[in-house]
């Protein structure tokens, strides 16, 4: 940031360009031909080179990697140690408790980058190459921090922000223009350095961080208390503290993952290059590191080294670039990969409060032992501030993303189900929070006081246990409620609607039949499907597993059955036609209901029916329908109509279910809930913007009201050749928990393979329905805001049509009183749910957090990913309700003051100039500015108003994982796979992902991108002839199909290899992702790009770098 | 005055037609003053088996206010190939076809004796016979079965090109398209819902003629291209389909709560049923056959709510104007008649069920557009399967007994107007030259629409004598009336029949005694009888009573006074209804056994005789035989039946004892076999319950309160406090000498 800032840059920037040019075809050209090579970077691309000889980045990541252990110990002792720390930390990291520790290893990634250069630069030199490269790192360090120093010179003000902007400017031929521009020189000069530096190594690392360090004195000195005092130092950005503790742990072999981490960075060549800016950058993470350290006070002396570079105007303008080098940023990635390796090994054991979870992105597995999974509960923070002044101050939100009923993997167990006969579940007389393992026990077991509200209760007879010395029930173990984060209770019939016992679910399949789908070949494809598909409906069945004491048994869910579920289906276009399928019909009967205006259920006997024992009819029917339909002209479409058919049918047959809607076009037939097409792209930008994300009309609240009161949820397929109105189709399943698929253009050739897999695992999922969700919380906290698929008629309780394993709902949490740091903060989120097979449920997940008084616990404890949750959104509400642009300013300001309460409370003072993330944090930035530019919140010119809408609702009840990876895709390397040293077929991972953005992008290579919506191979312009060959069977670069969706099934390792992982990635999502061949310099490229999230966005989204930027800026005038 | 029997028979069996004088009064005043009104019964389509129809058009007047037919009293010049018309005077050229005309070559429809001639049209397309079942599915089980078994042995009495159609109905109305394969298809309506015809005929896709039916195939010879073919089908084409159907219809699936009626959207079905045949075969003859197992309980037409708690409405309720639905029923009803018969299409109700099931509100369908009306107890029933069989018994030429879309025609000379009709018709509103001022009956027009017509249907038809007392008619003048009959025979054919007649004028102070000669009594006590329910459906039953009274002192009245017509005591509003429905269509003879049942005596003392319709034929050694038209008694006196008891029946020596109590099961046989609807058929004895049926129609003669008066006669007393006959008699007599009336 700082270097944004530096008012100097302009010029240097006028300057960078031209460098840049030079650099950059060094950097990138150099793997190809960088011929054009500034001479100052000779130097420089000497190293490079060394790197580049393996072309691909991961390649030479792999050598620093392996590199980089010796490196640390090669290092000074305190480097080293610092080093080892970090390893260990890393691979602690899964054992020990301690979040700070978890916290550091990840970061510690990051840091050890940093670090390298500054205390372990010989070790990162070393992996690099020999001693020159250490140089130049630290030379690049430098350079990042001269500039960052420039930054300062000039100051804060305007000069951050000027850059951006004349970046902008600069860059708009495109990506690198501007920035990357700068970085040449930037580079440079760390050339330069580097050789300084050497000499300087043990302060390196202050250096680093102080940018400049420049000046050895200044930041060594500081670092190198910091450093010193703690082991962390070395780390000293990193977060060395908090790493260090994980360090310790961390066995050797760890440490050198963060060497490689650390290497990685430098590793591949452009960074270095970047590195120029790194320095900036490296502020950042020192920033981040700092906040993330225990001791601030190390900060503090980092950021006088900060301080120093603000002094060091001077030698910044040298190195005109100002740019930040990107390697230098926080890299998500970086982050990611550090977190896999340090805690993905352990199981994530939940027994201790406020424990922050490994990232989404980890697979790691879960003991249960009384706090819920991460898998079901996420906080944005599990150290929460005492009083609501701290938390206002921070700005942090405090929210939970809660996925009641998540899939768990085969390894976890499903939550045990508890039935307490006919008393029903155990709850508190006052505020009816159920028995949870935090619930006390007092009087020798007579009583327990509520945990919630500390009201005293007494334990009814049958439930009486007596307590061991620790004031323990001795039963404890042998009751899930007592020792168990998550469980369930079987509910009496005083939890059932009408206080009965629900029926099974039904499933409604109601098919448009009008000419658009019949000619797409929708109708006959999907009636095809469906008479296989049906033998696959949920099944829920529970098996018992012990009884203990009185009434109270076990169950767990067990092996599949016939299931319970119950199917019926309407086909219709203007008019609705129902089937009476009973199974002692000779043939189907069809009726018709025109009355589309007042809509009824035709029949009561026969349009329900068990799957098995009507099959024949069934059959029958979806042989007929394609026929009966097949000349037909109907070409209107009705939709409300139909949903409330769908409602009422099983309002008739008084059970809850689901309802199937394949629908293609905008319902402009005469009826109820008609629909004008009103997609006017003139408003975008404008005050009613908005309207193009509220519905048209009440009518599907309304009827979306009635819905949830049937326990109702509408899943729609869409299959539209044109506007569909999508914001208000998707209200209805939208309230109701249900989900929207939308195929545009659908064609049966193209897009079968995704609508059916879709489909399959839509119908196949197993749902809660007639749900209503509460979550209480102890006394001083209260859920006040919540988010996600569902309808709210009061203040407190979520009631869900329908839930699934896909569906999250986001809560948000306000102080109304104090915390105490003693007790924490608890949650209990009970879900109450009829299963598929009919029976009535409760589930029930316990969370205790920690609290806190000082700022800096919060920031330690804290989840990017699902604060980007919760901001995304809260934001993609917002725009309902106001501008865009508003929406867009208000997440940046939050953000702005969240990082600036860090700077201002919890950082180590220092230069103003100097962009200080909280480690937990780091990645804030990168991800919110992805959000921003997401296609609601800046679409760009080809993305339409139903996407947007689509996109806004589908966002809606995401859970962190989707978030994570929509907003920030992901982007792996193939070739690696064949030319990498494992052999591909052994080597199932994943290859390691890279940044989003062109500059990573090699024209050699072939890449697969996926967002959990998305997913595109990417093809170099020259790659080899040979993978061309094995992957699509053409014989050169020219002959692959551009937009090709399938990979010819060919018989050699890299076609099995991609196709595989194509497989697994498709797997991980909910949906199923289409793909999409893109050549390089094709077309779709254009489409490609949009999804580098960290490049300026065609939409005029800003680029990582000048966002980062502006939030430097941003944070700097709040401080002042 | 055998003359005048002789005269009045041979007219009815030639033409259909009896006058209530058949010598007119020749002014205003002296017929207003004859108090029974100039009129006639008219049987449209009574068969003519030795009558058959000539094959060409007929001749029609060219004056255009006047258009009456060429007939046998017309002037005919045979020279100059002129003829007059005998109504207006006016002079007309023969068409070219009649240029061979001669006094020795005349068409038929010249010569006396075919004063009723029946043209057939050749031109125009020929439509087909439409039958639209709507089906009540709200039954019980043995009597939905019973039912479909009539409907698909009907589909075996149709004509192979006649178009059929379903609809049924509980809670829901269906109606079925009968032209899919695989699959069964139906649209359903909400049977709370009213709709109009415009809205039925868009739900049903009847008004897109883009509608492509077989866009593809090619388009299959069919005499109705029309857009109608998915609901209604030629049988031939759709037998078995439409066989099944039925077979697999099912009871109204919906459940009926303890203590409620099931719901029941008659109403609807019928707008439906209505709406359909009006969006596809408008003006084209067409039976819509309802058949209902109890009252509308729902949506518009409604006649009772579902709560069983609440009965349906007694007359008894009605008086006291709390029957809440009725009127906006009724209403309904009278809407749908007005639009079927405005579209030429009939309606005929088959209720079966042991309460009421809405007649009342639903009469009009029937009464306006010539449809049946038939009331049962259940469809399991001989009456309800023999009556609905019956309906399409074939006439001697293998045609169906019905004809459809008739309008009928009154022409009259000068010196008379045409009052009005009663009868299952509609008016057309044509007014014209001969239309009266007043009204009697359905007024105001020459022209009538009856829907539906067999050929026992008769309707009342009034006139008045409008010649001025000072404008004398010239001796020997004669007044001439012509009905025209257009109308779709069941043969598909477009056929006129017209019939012709003439009377002579007498001035009535002069030649009373021709006058009063010429008077047909039964005739005029049917026209009269027809009269007075038509008043007694519009007006309050005590001012009928009191103007028949004033009208006439005939001895059938005191009869007619206590008929179901016009007493509704122990009649429920529906058989009100359905009571006075028949008397408005029957023809002379059966009006009379209405209004005065036969009574018939079997006994050993001789061979059967008629007897008194008194309770002193009630004898113990004799067998009774009483026909009302809708019932059929066998009484068997005190000793009869307990000879039977005993079994004398079954011994050979009292093998006349047999024959005697077989005598009258022969002849109501025979009754039955002839009569439709079926009379329910009763078979009881001397103090058995359903003796009611007797007791109730005899003459109190003999009543508790004279039991002893009367001595130790014979004869069965009758408890009751109506007058008898002796009493009402004395009672007229002095009211004839004491009043000025």
């Amino acid at each position: 940031m700082n270097l944004n800032q530096s008012a100097p840059p302009v010029p240097p920037f006028g300057q960078p360009q031209p460098a840049y040019l030079g650099h950059h075809q060094s950097s990138y050209g150099g793997q190809p031909g960088s011929t054009t090579a500034p001479t100052s970077y000779g130097a420089y691309n000497g190293p490079v080179p060394g790197y580049q000889q393996t072309p691909p980045p991961g390649v030479s990541r792999a050598p620093p990697s392996s590199g980089a252990p010796p490196a640390s110990t090669a290092q000074g002792p305190c480097g080293q140690t610092a080093y080892g720390q970090f390893g260990q930390g890393d691979v602690q990291n899964g054992p020990s408790s301690t979040v700070q520790m978890q916290r550091l290893p990840g970061y510690q990634p990051f840091g050890s980058a940093i670090l390298a250069p500054v205390v372990s630069q010989p070790a990162v030199l070393q992996p690099y190459g020999p001693p020159p490269t250490s140089a130049q790192v630290t030379a690049q360090l430098a350079g990042m921090q001269i500039s960052g120093a420039v930054a300062p010179a000039s100051p804060p003000s305007g000069l951050g922000y000027g850059p951006p902007t004349s970046l902008a400017s600069a860059s708009g031929s495109f990506p690198n223009s501007g920035l990357y521009g700068s970085y040449p020189q930037g580079q440079a000069p760390p050339l330069g350095q580097p050789q300084g530096h050497p000499g300087a190594q043990p302060p390196q690392r202050s250096v680093p961080l102080q940018a400049s360090s420049f000046t050895p004195p200044a930041s060594g000195g500081p670092r190198m208390p910091s450093m010193t005092g703690p082991l962390l130092p070395g780390q000293s950005f990193g977060g060395p503290p908090v790493s260090q503790p994980n360090h310790v742990s961390s066995p050797a072999p760890q440490v050198l993952p963060p060497g490689t981490q650390m290497t990685g960075p430098p590793g591949p060549p452009p960074p270095p290059m970047h590195s120029s800016q790194q320095p900036g950058y490296q502020l950042q993470q020192n920033g981040s590191y700092g906040p993330t350290r225990g001791p601030q006070s190390n900060y503090g002396s980092p950021y006088p080294g900060a301080a120093a570079f603000g002094s060091q105007p001077g030698p910044p303008q040298p190195l005109p670039p100002k740019r930040l080098d990107p390697d230098a940023i926080p890299s998500p990635i970086q982050v990611i990969e550090d977190d896999r390796n340090n805690r993905g090994s352990e199981p994530f054991v939940t027994g201790v409060r406020g424990q922050v979870p490994p990232l989404v992105t980890t697979n790691f597995l879960v003991k249960d032992q009384g706090n819920a999974s991460p898998r079901y509960i996420r906080c944005t923070s599990y150290n929460i501030p005492c009083t609501s002044d701290m938390a206002k101050q921070a700005q942090v939100p405090l929210a939970a993303v809660i996925k009641p009923l998540a899939r768990l993997p085969p390894e976890e167990a499903s939550p045990y189900v508890v039935d307490h006969g006919e008393s029903g579940p155990l709850r508190c007389n006052r505020c009816k929070a159920y028995m949870c393992p935090f619930m006390q026990f007092v009087e020798g077991g007579r009583r327990f006081q509520c945990c919630f509200c500390s009201c005293i209760n007494d334990v009814p007879p049958q439930y009486f246990q007596h307590l061991d010395h620790t004031g323990k029930r001795v039963d404890a173990y042998d009751r899930p409620e007592l020792s168990l984060g998550s469980y369930e209770f079987l509910a009496t019939v005083d939890y059932c609607k009408n206080n009965k016992f629900p029926s099974p679910p039904a499933f409604i399949f109601m098919i448009d039949v009008s000419y658009n789908a019949i000619r797409s070949g929708l109708v006959r494809l999907l009636c095809e499907e469906l008479k296989s598909l049906l033998d696959f409906l949920p099944s829920w069945v529970v098996e018992k597993v012990a009884t203990v004491g009185n009434n109270v048994t076990f169950y767990r869910e067990g092996g599949a059955e016939e299931s319970a579920v119950r199917v019926g289906f309407v086909t219709y276009n203007k008019v609705l036609h129902f089937y009476n399928v009973k199974s002692s019909l000779a043939q189907p009967q069809m009726m018709v209901v025109s009355d589309v205006g007042d809509m009824f259920v035709p029949l009561l006997d026969g349009f329900l029916v068990n799957v098995n024992e009507s099959q024949a009819v069934i059959t029958s029917l979806l042989d007929q329908i394609p026929e009966m339909f097949a000349d037909t002209r109907e070409t209107e479409t009705v939709f409300a109509p139909v949903i409330q058919a769908g409602m009422e049918a099983l309002k008739a047959a008084e059970c809850a279910g689901k309802l199937f809607l394949f629908h293609t076009s905008l319902p402009i037939a005469e009826a109820p809930g008609k629909l004008k097409n009103r997609d006017d792209r003139k408003l975008i930008n404008t005050d009613k913007e908005k309207t193009l994300f509220q519905p048209q009309t009440g009518a599907y609240q309304t009827l979306a009201k009635e819905c949830v009161a049937q326990g109702c949820c509408v899943d729609l397929f869409l299959f539209p050749n044109q506007y569909v109105d999508v914001a208000t189709l998707s209200v209805v399943p939208q309230l109701t928990g249900g989900s929207v698929y939308k195929y545009a253009c659908f064609q049966v050739e193209n897009d079968q393979e995704r609508f059916l897999s879709d489909l399959r695992r839509d119908v196949q999922k197993v749902v809660g329905f007639d749900a209503v969700m509460r979550v209480r919380t102890s006394t001083g906290i209260r859920a006040v805001d919540f988010f996600g698929a569902f309808y709210m008629s009061n203040t407190t309780d979520v009631e869900l049509a329908g839930l699934d394993g896909d569906k999250t709902v986001t809560v948000e949490f306000k102080h109304d009183d104090r915390l105490n740091e003693e007790s924490g903060a608890l949650l209990q989120c009970a879900l109450l749910y009829t299963s598929c097979a009919g029976q009535r449920r409760l589930r029930i997940h316990n969370l205790a957090l920690n609290c806190c008084t000082q700022l800096a616990d919060l920031y330690r404890n804290c989840e990017t990913d699902t604060l980007i949750n919760y901001m995304a959104k809260f934001a993609y509400r917002g725009v309902l309700n106001s501008p865009v642009k508003t929406v867009r300013d208000t997440l940046i300001t939050q953000c702005a003051q969240i990082l600036a309460c860090y700077r201002k409370n919890c950082a180590s003072p220092s230069s103003a100039g100097q962009l200080i993330l909280p480690e937990c944090m780091k990645l804030l930035p990168v991800y919110l500015n992805c959000v921003l530019k997401s296609d609601v919140l800046q679409p760009g010119a080809e993305v339409t108003t139903d996407d947007r809408a689509y996109v806004r609702q589908l966002v809606t009840s995401m859970d962190v994982a989707e978030t994570n990876v929509f907003f920030y895709p992901r982007l792996l390397p193939l070739v690696r796979l064949s030319a990498g040293t494992k052999s591909p077929i052994e080597n199932t991972t994943e290859p390691p992902a890279v940044r989003a953005s062109e500059e990573r992008l090699s024209n050699g290579d072939i890449y697969l991108l996926e967002n959990g919506l998305n997913l595109f191979l990417w093809v170099g312009a020259s790659v080899q002839q040979g993978v061309v060959q094995s992957l699509f069977g053409v014989s050169s670069f020219s002959q692959i199909t551009s937009g090709l969706s399938v990979l010819p099934v060919l018989d050699n390792l890299l076609s099995k290899k991609v196709r595989g992982l194509i497989d697994s990635l498709r797997a991980q999502r909910s949906r199923y992702m289409k793909l999409i061949v893109v050549k390089q310099e094709d077309k779709l490229a254009t489409l490609f790009k949009h999804f580098l999230v960290e490049d300026k966005s065609l939409s005029g989204g800003a680029s990582y770098v000048d966002f980062l930027c502006h939030m430097h800026k941003e944070i700097r005038q709040l401080l002042s | 005055m055998a003359t005048y029997l002789e005269f009045i028979q041979q007219n009815e069996e030639r033409d259909g037609v009896r006058f209530s004088w058949n010598v007119w009064p020749s002014s205003r005043l002296e017929a207003t003053r004859m108090v029974v009104p100039l009129a006639c019964i008219l049987t449209p389509l009574k068969e003519r088996p030795d009558l058959p129809p000539v094959q060409y058009e007929p001749v029609l007047c060219s004056r255009p206010t006047c258009k009456a037919i060429l007939n046998p009293l017309c002037q005919v010049d045979y020279r100059a190939k002129l003829w007059a018309c005998n109504f207006c005077f006016q002079r007309n050229q023969f068409p070219p076809a009649y240029a061979g005309i001669s006094e020795v070559n005349q068409p038929a429809e010249l010569m006396p004796q075919f004063s009723t001639v029946e043209y057939v049209i050749q031109r125009g397309a020929q439509s087909p016979l439409i039958f639209l079942y709507v089906v009540d599915t709200c039954l019980e089980e043995d009597d939905l079965q019973a039912l479909k078994e009539s409907l698909q042995m009907s589909l075996s009495l149709l004509p192979p090109d006649a178009m059929v159609g379903l609809i049924t109905f509980g809670r829901m109305v269906q109606v079925h398209e009968l032209s899919c394969e695989g699959i069964s298809k139906s649209y359903v309506f909400r049977g709370t819902k009213d709709l109009t015809a415009k809205q039925i005929q868009d739900m049903l896709g009847l008004t897109k003629p883009a509608m492509p039916v077989h866009p593809v195939r090619p388009a299959q010879p069919q005499e109705h291209p029309s857009i109608s073919s998915r609901f209604l089908q030629p049988i031939h084409k759709i037998d078995m389909n439409l066989t099944d159907l039925l077979g697999e219809l099912q009871r109204d699936p919906w459940p009926v709560p303890q203590g409620k009626r099931p719901l029941r959207s008659t109403g609807v079905a019928l707008s439906i049923a209505v709406g359909l045949l009006e969006g596809t075969f408008p003006n084209t003859g067409a039976r819509i056959m309802l058949f209902i197992g109890g009252p509308p309980t729902q949506g518009p037409g409604m006649v009772v709510g579902d709560e069983l708690k609440v009965p349906i409405r007694s007359w008894h309720d009605i008086e006291k104007d709390n029957a809440r639905f009725m009127k906006k029923a009724t209403k309904h009803y009278e809407m749908l008649a007005n639009r079927a018969a405005a579209n030429g299409h009939c309606v005929d109700i088959y209720a079966c069920a042991l309460d009421q099931t809405g007649l009342l509100e639903m009469k009009c369908c029937t009464n306006l557009t010539g449809g049946h009306m038939v009331m049962g107890d259940s469809f399991n029933t001989s009456l309800f399967k023999q009556t609905f069989q019956r309906i399409f018994s074939k006439d001697f030429n293998g045609n169906f007994r019905m004809a459809f879309g008739a309008t009928l025609e009154v022409k009259t000379s000068r010196e008379l107007k045409v009052a009005g009709a009663i009868g299952p018709c509609v008016s057309l509103n044509v007014k014209g030259p001969c239309v009266s001022e007043n009204e009697l009956g359905v007024g105001g027009t020459s022209q009538w629409k009856i829907c539906g017509l067999d050929p026992t249907s008769t309707l009342g038809i009034y006139f008045e004598i409008v010649n001025q007392h000072n404008a004398p008619i010239p001796q020997g003048g004669r007044g001439a009336i012509q009905f025209v009959t257009h109308y779709q025979h069941s043969s598909t054919q477009r056929r006129i029949r017209v019939t012709t007649i003439a009377r002579n004028w007498a001035d009535a102070q002069s030649q009373l005694k021709h006058i009063e000669a010429a008077f047909d009594q039964e005739a005029a006590a049917v026209l009269m009888a027809r009269l007075g329910v038509f008043r007694a459906e519009s007006e309050e039953g005590p001012d009928v009573l009191r103007w028949l009274d004033r009208q006439l002192i005939r001895l059938f009245m005191f009869h007619l006074r206590r008929s179901p017509f016009l007493q509704v005591f122990n009649n429920s509003p529906d058989e009100s209804s359905y009571y006075r429905h028949h008397f408005a269509r029957q023809d002379l003879t059966q009006s009379l056994i209405m209004i005065q049942p036969i009574l018939y005596s079997y006994s050993f003392h001789g061979p059967p005789e008629p007897v008194l319709l008194d309770s002193s034929s009630i004898l113990a050694d004799r067998i009774l035989l009483m026909d009302t038209f809708f019932q059929i008694v066998i009484y068997l006196g005190e000793t009869i039946a307990q000879w039977q008891k005993a079994g004398y029946q079954d011994m050979p020596e009292y093998e006349n004892f047999k024959h005697l109590l077989q005598a009258p099961l022969d002849d109501a046989q025979e009754i039955l076999h002839a009569r439709f609807p079926m009379p329910r058929y009763v078979s009881t004895e001397h103090g058995g319950s359903q003796a009611r049926f007797l007791l109730s129609k005899v003459n109190p003669s003999q009543t508790h309160n004279n039991l002893y008066a009367w001595g130790q006669e014979t004869g069965a007393p009758i408890l009751t406090d109506d007058v008898s006959l002796q009493v009402f008699m004395d009672h007229l007599k002095k009211l004839a000498v004491s009043s000025a009336c």
